[in-house]
Parts: structure tokens; C-alpha cells; sequence
């Protein structure tokens, strides 16, 4: 690891002015960012700590209905309230299908958006990777590809963006709060990560020394309490990254969608909204007839970028999959194995 | 206990014995509590930190370091290289013998596999060696990777595994198939495993003049030794190594290792001790591994089920430059009774590290293929899988010709099936599913592997005090070794373990073999219980010579040493305490030794291996692909069980490793640089517990009285076997799909 200077910041004014300074990096948890400090991937010289500052590890249910989560909150934390779980079930279950009982309990609200893309080849400094080191070119291409995109990817960077956490948030329009050198500003987290394009060194839209303070869910997200899913297909029953993953919200009247929420995981540098979907699935019976039309739209445009192409079927499937959850309704309790092909069972939580 | 006659020898009772006791592991508490002090918890006054440089190339050369970069870093002391590393009394590609393995340790700028390591850096702090490891950046001429088993023509090895042939075979191969009704032949792969037990290698060496003291994790101390000694031109007298525990070994501590020497090298260089550990990716290439295999398996069986032919050939792939060749197909030696087998393999080289013994060498690979292939064939010949097996039942051992010295496989099938449950599966695939509409598929294979033992050592001491010693270098892996041997030591001494003082995991103390083969427990346990006999024979003899003691004269009666008594065999009322006899003959203690070496006139008579058998259910979701195993029963027969929750939990261990080996392990290899591009525990996946939910491990009763003084068999590696093959086949009774390559993933299942 090189060495770095370490700053902990009284307040997010001093924060963000230290976090502004050259080859600075937030620290929050470091769950990912030690793992890329050890394998020599990240190598900032200032690392600024935001663990202590004030108020950003509160989570606030908001009057309206929706909710505030502050950037520093463990996903344990936020997945065990139970007042928040009720309100946002997919959320809760969505984390707590993430990582391990371990890193979940130290993982952070604005660690889990921020984390790196798991492609072997970013965190393999002898490949060629154009994010890490903008026009080396792709290794990944023409490699150890299974699990990387089949949605919006480029020549540039094939890569994935592997949270759980995002899908349902995205779904669901969940707002990022940041406070920058130049003020706080609001961005929706759809539009927070970017697509590689011809630039994949660009993740996201934040500007340097930009600080994500709070993620906030609306009032309207609370409306699909009854009828959300999480759903994550993963290589081992639990303690994996997503293959695919789906979260549905719908709501229903008189066994009519009128309203859904559909957002895949693991299928493309950001969090995939399939707005397209949504739109087909309105005003349609909730049926299997309904769910496999709109799991084809959602992945019309899919196609591999590599050993993947099993992903798309999949894809669709677990959007049909996720889709019946949701339509037989939300359970009551949150499943032993949370958003698991398994959950049925009673077995390690 | 024993039981001394003098015209007879020893025989073994149980009663009230410290064997077959499920005793705790005694060293439980330290490590549950973080007090256990592994190699890598070791420090020593002026201790230095070193780090591995290694290669990101497979193949070519180091053409530049930057060891300007490195020095400079603050902290850094010293850079080792090809250019200012110690000499060695032996070149590293030295080979005497089989089991020398070549090792890299900077002996020149060539590379031939990934992660070889390139320089050391030492410095001052971890930190500090890591970074000045990473500013090295080195520049490579490189040529093209070969990978794969595909990449290079194949060669047949005369020698396989630990030096078996490569080619074996009984009976008329041609006559076989001719009499067969039904043939098939499939063709199955496994991959390339990395061993990664919890504790990476690790060692801390500390040179003094040509003395060398170190703290490593080892399987084999006075191989290892020995190893040393020759690399480093001193007696193996000279080298101190301690390793009471291991934190999981698997066989890539059998042989100490490239990285382990360079440690002992960079101390030499540098005059400091130096503690040199090995980063989790390290561990992807100079410590060995588990080569892929494919294997061509070609059955014949005639109209009744009964196999009439069976051959079976692997390939396999083996380091540029050094041999180990994976035994695959020597799984089909010792099971199902066909009159005629043949097995064959040949392997390629590629840019790999060598190969080395990984958990059920052979054994493992080649069980997942044949169990897979067996089933196969039970639904060609219309069988139920475990009638199939049991038509095919070998009363002898099938290449030989030679009675089992014990074999109790029936009841493994009858108490597991029964257990599990199996008569109620039906014949046809895709014909249960569960309450949440998930298929359900049911599978079984059979279990077994060689019931070895190696020559080995110990010495007993009995003190005036009452009390004991029992010596040997045996090794603790984590499978408990110190606390059955333990067993064995106060049985052996006719002691209560409380007043046993039990000395292992140091090289100063007798030789006790390799901990591998599963065969340690046979091993150091016959040597310890020969240690026992012999002190104890030596204090009757002074008893019974000795007119002022009760058992004067007890002479062909003989006499049962326990509870720290002697008593006279025909009437246990006259007995007295070991510490009256030595106080009369005035001896502050007796010590005694034991040496045992395989007994080669039973090893001739005698086909000697434990058995099992392991049924297994998934779940399949229908969309998916997604597989559990939802649950896990194996029966297992090992001889004489030493401890029995020991034993469960070897078992318990193969069988999860069994999951991983059907569903998950595997090294992802890009075939154009070589580099394992999983070497994380994040991507390189093991079962995790929620993918165990239900596993139970009967411990069928066997009694052997051939393989060693003790009837112990091994149990360290038989749990894997068998059950790979268990689950691919309930996988493909879940699904009706046959998978032929491992580990199965969720796309060849799913139904596209
Ligand atoms: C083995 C393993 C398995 C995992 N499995 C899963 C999984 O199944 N599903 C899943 O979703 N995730 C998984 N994760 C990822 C895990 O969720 C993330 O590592 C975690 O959420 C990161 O949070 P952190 O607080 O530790 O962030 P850090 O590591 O501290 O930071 C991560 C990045 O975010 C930046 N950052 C952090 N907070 C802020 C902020 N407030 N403002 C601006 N920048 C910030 C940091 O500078 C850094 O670049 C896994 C991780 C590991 C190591
Ligand atoms: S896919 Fe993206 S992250 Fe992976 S190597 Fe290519 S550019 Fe880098």
C-alpha cells in the first residue's frame, strides 16, 4: 500500500475542502476502498475519514412518508429498522442479501453506491483496464467475461456495477444528496452512475471533492409496501455477488397493475431502470402472460459482451420471477435467505 | 491400554479407555480465543518483514527491477534478487528424488508460471515491504502462455501421483467389451483447484551462524528439515522448526515450500530474523494446487447389470518443469468388481506451478468422474443406482485379486441409504419437486480411499511422580491431532490423560512422518502406542523380577498397565503403582521408544482402505438453475474410531469440500496470460454455511486387524470423495441433465 496522509475532518465543511484536494479519497468504512488500496488499484494520498462526522448516520422517516438515510449508516443498521423495512421492503431485503452478516455490518450507505465494479480485470494491475488507466484498452474483452454486462456497455469497459443496495433504490427514484466545494446540490441516483461510453475512467457525476451526505427515498416509494420484491441469483446460496439480480414494485388493483417499478442489477455499469417495462406492465392483469411481455422488454436491447449470454435468458427470468413475488404480495416477515431462490426454506438467516 | 504378556504380544482393549472418547480439542479455548499463536503471530527481538515480488507474467523472463524505487521507499532494508541472493548449497532445480519438488527461488531472471516469485523485499515494517514490493515494477520479455490441456502435446508419464505406474491393468479389456450388452463412454472435467486453508504460508526464521530456528506452519517437519538442510549445506540437526499448529494445511504444507525457503534466504541476507507471510493471492502458484483434469471413462456391462469391462483415462497437466501428475483414474482400481480395468493417463506441461497433493489426490477428481460415470451406467442397464452398485460389489479388490484387510461398505450403503431414505427415490429424473415447486433430485457414490501408514517414531517416559511423557513431532492441522494422539499416549501408557504431559509440533522431538495420506493417525498413533508397549514392558520387567512387589514372578501371566497400576493379568487385585517401582529400583523415571514401519507381509496379504457411502439431495430452482444441497447423509467405515467427534468433523469437512467441488472451485484462468483472475476469497468460491444446511456423518462400526497395531484407518480425505459424485447425480435426477464438467454452474442447468 502506498502511503497516504489520513485526515479526520470535525465538520462537512472542512470535509469536503479536504476531500477537494488533489488524489483525495473519502474513507467511510473501507470495505472495498482498503481491498483496491491493498492490490495497489486506488493509491490516494489524503485519505479523509468521514466516520465521525455529524448527523450522517441517521436515518430519518419522513413525515410525507418517504425516508431519509444518512451516507455514513451501516446496511445492517438500515436493513433491521424495522419502521424503514416496513416502508421499503425491497430495500431491506435487497440488503441483506449483499455480502455477509460482517461487511454488512460495517458497509455504508455511500460505501455500497460508490463501490468499484468487481471485473477481475480492474483489480488486476497487470491487466489492461480502461478505467483504471484510461486508454490501455479492455482485457476483460475476449476473457474471464461470464458475469460482465449485457446492457449498456461499450467497447471501452464491458464492466458491471455488482450493489444490491442500488437496484430497489433506483426503482424505486431514490435521490442522492451531496454537498460539494461549491454547495449541496441533488441528483437521482438513475442518473447518479454513468455508462461507460468511450469514458469508463467516469463512473459517476460527482464532481471532485463532492460528498454524498444522504440518500433520500420519496414519499411515493413508500406506496409499493405491499407488493416488493428483491430477487438475486448468485453463484452460492448466500455471501456472493449478484449473477442478476431484480427488484419489482408494483401496485395493484383489483389484479391490475396500475403502477410498477423495475430495476435489474449485475446487468451493466449502473443499476438498470427498465422504464420500458414499467410502461407495458400498466394497466395489464398481473399475470404470467404480463410479466414474461414486460421481462422481454425490459431486455430487448441486451446482448452479451462476452461468455454471458446465458445472463439475458436469466435476466428475464428473474424479472418474471421477481414480478410474482411482488404481485402475491410482500411477506410479513422478511425470508430467512433474503431475496434467494431458497427463501422458502427456514434455514441460516 | 496394553496388555503385556511375555509370550504373547500386545493386544488392544478398550474398556475404560481414553480412545474412543469424543473428547474437545484440547487447544480449543486458544484458538476460540485468539491465543493460539500460529507462525505468523510469532515475533522475535530485531525481527524484519518480508514480502514476495511476484510475476504477472506466465512465461519469459525478468528483464528489469526497479530496485533503485524499492530501496529508496522509506523503511525498505534490502531488495533480494537474482543478483544478490545467498548462495545455495543445492541448485533449487536439484532432483535426488520424487519427492524433491523444484522450487523458485531467484535462481535466475526466468519466469514459468504466475505469481513465481520474482525478488523479496524486506523492510522494516509489513507496510513498508509491501509497498517496496509494488515500486519494483517489473519489466518482462514474455512469451505466449500455455494453457489449458489442449495447449501442448500430450506425454504418458511412467509415474503418477506418489510413484504409482501410469498405466495399469488386469484382465481381458477386449473380451470384456465383447460380452457386453451396454457400453457407454463419456468424458468428464474438473478443474484446477487452489488449496487455501485459513492460514496462508507463513514463516518467521531467525539465523544463528549456521543454526536456523523457525516458525512455520509444516505437514512434514523432518522432511522439511531435510529439505533445508540440503539447500542450505547445514545438518539437519542444526534447524529448529516449530509448528504446533496449522491453520489448515490440505497437502500444500506437506512439502515446504519455494516461498517458505525464500524466507529462511532473506533472514540469511539481511542477518535478522525475518517473518515473511504470504498474501491470499500468493497463494495461486508456488504452493501447489490441484491440476484440471479430463478424464474418457468406457464402460461395458452385460444384460444383468454386471460390469464386464471399464476403462478409464485421464489427462492431466503438469509444470514445464517439474512432475506431478494428478492419479485420476486410479479411482477405478479399487471399488467395482469388473473382470477386466484398465487405467491410463498422460498429461500435458504448461505454464503452470507445479501440481502437488491436494486433499485426495486423485482420488477426488477421479471419484467425481467415475461416481458420475457409474450412474450413468446404472440408468443404461435400467438400475437403480444403488442396486447397480451393490450388483457390482468387489469381495476382493478388483486389480489384485487380494482379500480387504476389513471392509464394511455394505452397512455404509445400508445405514446411509436408510438414513437418508434412499428406497423412496424413483428411478426417472424430474419427478420431485417441493413445497415451493423447486426440483428435487436425489444421488448417491460411494466412498473410499487407501488405508496408508508411513514409518514413524516416539518415546514415553514414566516418572517416579506417577506421571508421563509421550514425545513426537506430529502435526496439528486443525483436525485435532494433538488431542487423539493424546488418546492413543494414555491408553499406551495406562495413564489418565490428566496425568499425560503430551509434547508434539517441534522438530526436536522423534520423527512421526507426514501428516498426509490421511494416514497420520496410523501413523503416529502406532508409534506412540509402540512407545507405551515398550516402556511399559520395561517397567514390568523390573516388577516382576522384583520380589518386593506383587507381581513377582507374574511372568507368563503377564501384567495390564491402567490408571497408572500395574496389575497381574490373572488376578487384578495385586497391583501397585508405577511410582512404587521405580522408587524401589530407585529410578527417578523409564523411558521407553517406538518405531513402526508398514507391515509389509500384511500389506502384501491384504488390500487395506476405508470406505463409505454418500447420498445427497438438491434443489434446482426450474428457471434458474440455481442448485442447493439441501442435504448431505454420508456413512463412513474407518477401523478403530480414536475420537469420534474428531472423526465426524473430518468427515463432516471432506463432504463440504465435496459441495465445493460439484458446484463450486474452481480457478478461473485467463487462457492468454495464465494469471488465476479469482485468487480472492470474495470470487474464488468455497460453501459458505448457508449452503450446508443439513449434513450428518454416520460412523459405521468396523474392526480391522491388519492395517496396524491400532486397526485405525485414515479419515482426513474420504469425505470428498463420493460425495462430488453424489450431488452431480442428484443433480441430474433433480433436472435431467447430465453435467460432465465441474464444478456445475447454473447455466448448464437452467434450460436455455
Ligand atoms: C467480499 C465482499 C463481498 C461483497 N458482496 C456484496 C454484495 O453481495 N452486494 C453488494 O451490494 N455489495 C457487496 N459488497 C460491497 C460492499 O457492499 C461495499 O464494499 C460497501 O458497501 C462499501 O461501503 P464502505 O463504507 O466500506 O465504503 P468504502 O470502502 O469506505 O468506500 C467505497 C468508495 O466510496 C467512496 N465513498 C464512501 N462514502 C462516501 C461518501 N459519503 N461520499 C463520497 N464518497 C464516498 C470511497 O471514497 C470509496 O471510493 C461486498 C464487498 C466485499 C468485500
Ligand atoms: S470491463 Fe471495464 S473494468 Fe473490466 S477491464 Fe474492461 S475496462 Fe476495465
Amino acid at each position: 500500500m502506498n502511503r497516504f496522509d489520513y485526515a479526520r475532518p470535525a465538520t462537512l465543511a472542512e470535509a469536503v475542502t479536504a476531500g477537494a484536494l488533489p488524489n483525495a479519497a473519502y474513507l467511510a468504512s473501507g470495505t472495498n476502498l482498503m481491498d483496491l488500496m491493498k492490490g495497489g488499484v486506488a493509491r490516494p494520498s489524503l485519505l479523509v475519514d468521514i466516520g465521525r462526522l455529524p448527523g450522517l448516520d441517521r436515518i430519518e422517516l419522513l413525515e410525507d412518508g418517504g425516508a431519509r438515510i444518512g451516507a455514513m449508516v451501516r446496511n445492517a443498521d438500515l436493513a433491521y429498522h424495522p419502521a424503514f423495512a416496513r416502508r421499503f421492503p425491497a430495500v431491506a431485503e435487497a440488503l441483506l442479501s449483499g455480502a455477509s452478516a460482517q461487511l454488512r455490518n460495517a458497509a455504508t450507505t455511500g460505501g455500497n453506491l460508490l463501490q468499484r465494479t468487481r471485473c477481475a480485470y480492474f483489480y488486476d494491475t497487470a491487466s489492461a483496464c480502461n478505467k483504471r488507466d484510461p486508454g490501455a484498452g479492455c482485457d476483460a474483452v475476449g476473457g474471464e467475461n461470464r458475469l460482465h454486462a449485457i446492457l449498456g456497455f461499450s467497447a471501452q469497459c464491458i464492466a458491471t456495477h455488482p450493489s444490491d443496495f442500488c437496484v430497489p433504490l433506483t426503482a424505486l427514484d431514490a435521490v442522492v444528496e451531496l454537498l460539494g466545494p461549491q454547495g449541496p446540490r441533488e441528483v437521482k441516483l438513475e442518473d447518479f452512475h454513468l455508462l461507460p461510453g468511450s469514458t469508463p475512467e467516469r463512473e459517476t457525476v460527482l464532481e471532485p471533492g463532492e460528498l454524498i451526505t444522504a440518500v433520500r427515498l420519496p414519499a411515493a416509494a413508500a406506496d409499493f409496501a405491499a407488493h416488493a420484491r428483491y430477487v438475486k441469483i448468485r453463484e452460492r446460496t448466500s455471501y456472493a455477488f449478484a449473477v442478476v439480480s431484480a427488484a419489482a414494485c408494483l401496485r395493484l388493483q383489483g389484479g391490475v397493475v396500475t403502477q410498477a417499478r423495475i430495476a435489474l442489477g449485475s446487468v451493466a455499469l449502473k443499476p438498470w431502470r427498465a422504464r420500458a417495462a414499467e410502461a407495458a406492465l400498466c394497466g395489464q392483469r398481473a399475470d404470467a402472460a404480463a410479466f414474461r411481455q414486460a421481462a422481454e422488454t425490459a431486455l430487448q436491447d441486451a446482448s452479451p459482451s462476452g461468455d454471458n449470454a446465458f445472463k439475458i435468458e436469466l435476466a428475464r427470468r428473474v424479472v418474471v420471477r421477481a414480478l410474482s413475488l411482488a404481485a402475491s404480495g410482500t411477506p410479513a416477515r422478511l425470508p430467512a435467505l433474503p431475496a434467494s431462490a431458497f427463501s422458502g426454506e427456514v434455514a441460516h438467516a | 491400554m496394553p496388555e503385556i504378556t511375555l509370550a504373547q504380544g500386545q493386544a488392544h482393549i478398550r474398556m475404560g479407555s481414553s480412545i474412543g472418547q469424543p473428547l474437545t480439542r484440547w487447544e480449543g479455548v486458544l484458538k476460540t480465543t485468539g491465543t493460539a499463536r500460529f507462525a505468523a503471530d510469532q515475533h522475535q527481538a530485531g525481527m524484519v518483514y518480508a514480502c514476495l515480488a511476484v510475476s504477472s507474467i506466465a512465461r519469459g523472463r525478468v528483464t528489469s527491477l526497479d530496485v533503485a524505487a524499492a530501496r529508496a521507499h522509506p523503511g525498505v532494508i534490502e531488495v533480494m534478487t537474482p543478483a544478490n541472493a545467498p548462495a545455495l548449497a543445492l541448485h533449487p532445480d536439484a532432483k535426488h528424488h520424487p519427492f524433491m519438488f523444484r522450487l523458485d527461488l531467484l535462481q535466475s531472471d526466468a519466469v514459468r508460471f504466475a505469481n513465481q516469485p520474482i525478488a523479496v523485499v524486506i523492510a522494516q515494517t509489513l507496510e513498508a515491504a509491501t509497498e517496496g514490493a509494488a515500486l519494483l515494477a517489473p519489466r518482462y520479455e514474455e512469451q505466449p502462455a500455455r494453457t489449458g490441456l489442449d495447449s501442448a502435446t500430450p506425454f504418458t508419464p511412467p509415474f503418477i501421483g506418489a510413484g504409482s505406474p501410469g498405466a495399469e491393468s488386469h484382465g481381458d479389456i477386449e473380451a470384456g467389451f465383447a460380452a457386453a450388452s451396454v457400453r457407454i463412454e463419456v468424458e468428464y472435467d474438473t478443474p484446477a483447484q487452489y488449496h487455501n486453508p485459513m492460514e496462508p504460508h507463513a514463516i518467521v526464521a531467525a539465523w544463528d551462524g549456521d543454526r536456523l530456528s523457525i516458525d512455520t506452519p509444516s505437514q512434514g517437519m523432518a522432511m522439511a528439515q531435510q529439505r533445508i538442510a540440503g539447500l542450505f549445506g547445514i545438518s539437519p540437526e542444526n534447524i529448529h522448526i516449530r509448528s504446533p499448529f496449522l491453520g489448515g494445511g490440505f497437502g500444500c504444507k506437506g512439502m515446504i515450500s519455494g516461498p517458505q525457503i525464500l524466507g529462511i534466504m532473506a533472514a540469511r541476507l539481511v542477518g535478522r530474523p525475518v517473518k515473511l507471510v504470504l498474501r491470499r493471492e500468493q497463494m495461486f502458484g508456488p504452493v501447489g494446487h490441484r491440476a484440471p483434469t479430463r478424464q474418457t471413462l468406457h464402460l461395458g456391462a452385460d444384460a444383468d447389470g454386471q460390469l464386464t469391462a471399464l476403462i478409464h483415462h485421464a489427462r492431466t497437466a503438469t509444470s514445464t518443469f517439474d512432475d506431478f501428475i494428478e492419479p485420476a483414474a486410479n479411482a477405478s482400481h479399487s471399488l467395482y468388481a469388473s473382470p477386466a480395468i484398465r487405467t491410463t493417463h498422460d498429461a500435458v506441461r504448461i505454464d503452470t506451478g507445479t501440481p502437488l497433493f491436494m486433499r485426495a489426490p486423485g482420488e477426488a477428481p477421479g471419484s467425481a468422474a467415475l461416481e458420475s460415470a457409474i450412474d450413468e451406467m446404472a440408468l443404461a442397464c435400467g438400475m437403480d443406482p444403488l442396486a447397480f452398485r451393490l450388483k457390482n460389489y468387489a469381495d476382493v479388490a478388483p486389480m489384485t485379486g487380494k482379500p480387504f484387510s476389513s471392509k464394511a461398505l455394505r452397512a455404509c450403503y445400508q445405514q446411509g441409504g436408510e438414513r437418508f431414505g434412499w428406497a423412496a427415490r424413483p428411478t426417472a429424473p424430474r419427478q420431485m419437486r417441493d413445497a415451493n415447486g423447486m426440483l428435487v433430485g436425489w444421488g448417491m457414490g460411494t466412498a473410499v480411499f487407501p488405508a496408508l501408514m508411513f514409518p514413524a517414531q516416539a518415546a514415553a517416559v514414566l516418572r517416579r511422580d506417577g506421571s508421563g511423557v509421550v514425545e513426537i513431532g506430529a502435526h496439528d492441522m486443525g483436525q485435532g491431532a494433538w488431542t487423539a494422539l493424546a488418546q492413543i499416549a494414555a491408553d499406551a501408557l495406562g495413564l489418565d490423560r490428566a496425568h499425560l504431559e503430551f509434547r508434539s509440533g517441534s522438530s526436536d522431538l522423534p520423527d512421526a512422518g507426514i501428516a498426509g495420506g490421511s494416514a497420520h493417525t496410523a501413523s503416529a498413533g502406532s508409534a506412540i502406542h509402540g512407545a507405551g508397549a515398550d516402556v511399559i514392558a520395561k517397567l514390568a520387567a523390573l516388577a516382576m523380577g522384583d520380589e518386593a512387589s506383587p507381581l513377582f514372578g507374574a511372568g507368563n501371566a503377564g501384567v495390564i498397565a491402567r490408571g497408572g497400576r500395574l496389575h497381574r493379568r490373572d488376578d487384578e487385585a495385586r497391583s501397585e503403582t508405577y511410582g512404587e517401582i521405580l522408587a524401589r529400583a530407585g529410578l527417578e523415571e523409564i523411558a521407553g521408544r517406538g518405531a513402526v514401519a508398514p507391515d509389509q507381509a500384511a500389506q502384501a496379504a491384504y488390500a487395506m482402505q476405508a470406505h463409505g457411502a454418500v447420498f445427497a439431495e438438491v434443489t434446482v430452482d426450474p428457471d434458474f438453475g440455481q442448485i442447493r444441497v439441501t442435504r448431505l447423509v454420508g456413512a463412513f467405515a474407518a477401523g478403530t474410531v480414536i475420537n469420534p467427534r474428531m472423526v465426524r468433523s473430518q468427515y463432516l469437512g471432506g463432504m463440504i469440500w465435496g459441495v465445493s467441488f460439484a458446484l463450486h472451485e474452481h480457478a478461473a484462468m485467463d487462457k492468454r496470460s495464465g494469471r488465476t483472475m479469482n485468487a480472492n476469497f470474495a470470487e474464488y468460491h468455497v460453501p459458505v454455511n448457508a449452503d450446508v444446511p443439513s449434513i450428518e456423518a454416520i460412523l459405521v462400526d468396523e474392526h480391522d486387524e491388519h492395517v496396524n497395531a491400532l486397526g485405525v484407518k485414515g479419515v482426513g480425505e474420504i469425505g470428498i470423495t463420493g460425495t462430488v459424485g453424489a450431488i452431480a447425480n442428484a443433480v441430474w435426477h433433480a433436472t435431467g441433465v447430465r453435467v460432465r464438467s465441474f464444478p456445475i454452474t447454473l447455466e448448464q442447468v437452467m434450460g436455455l
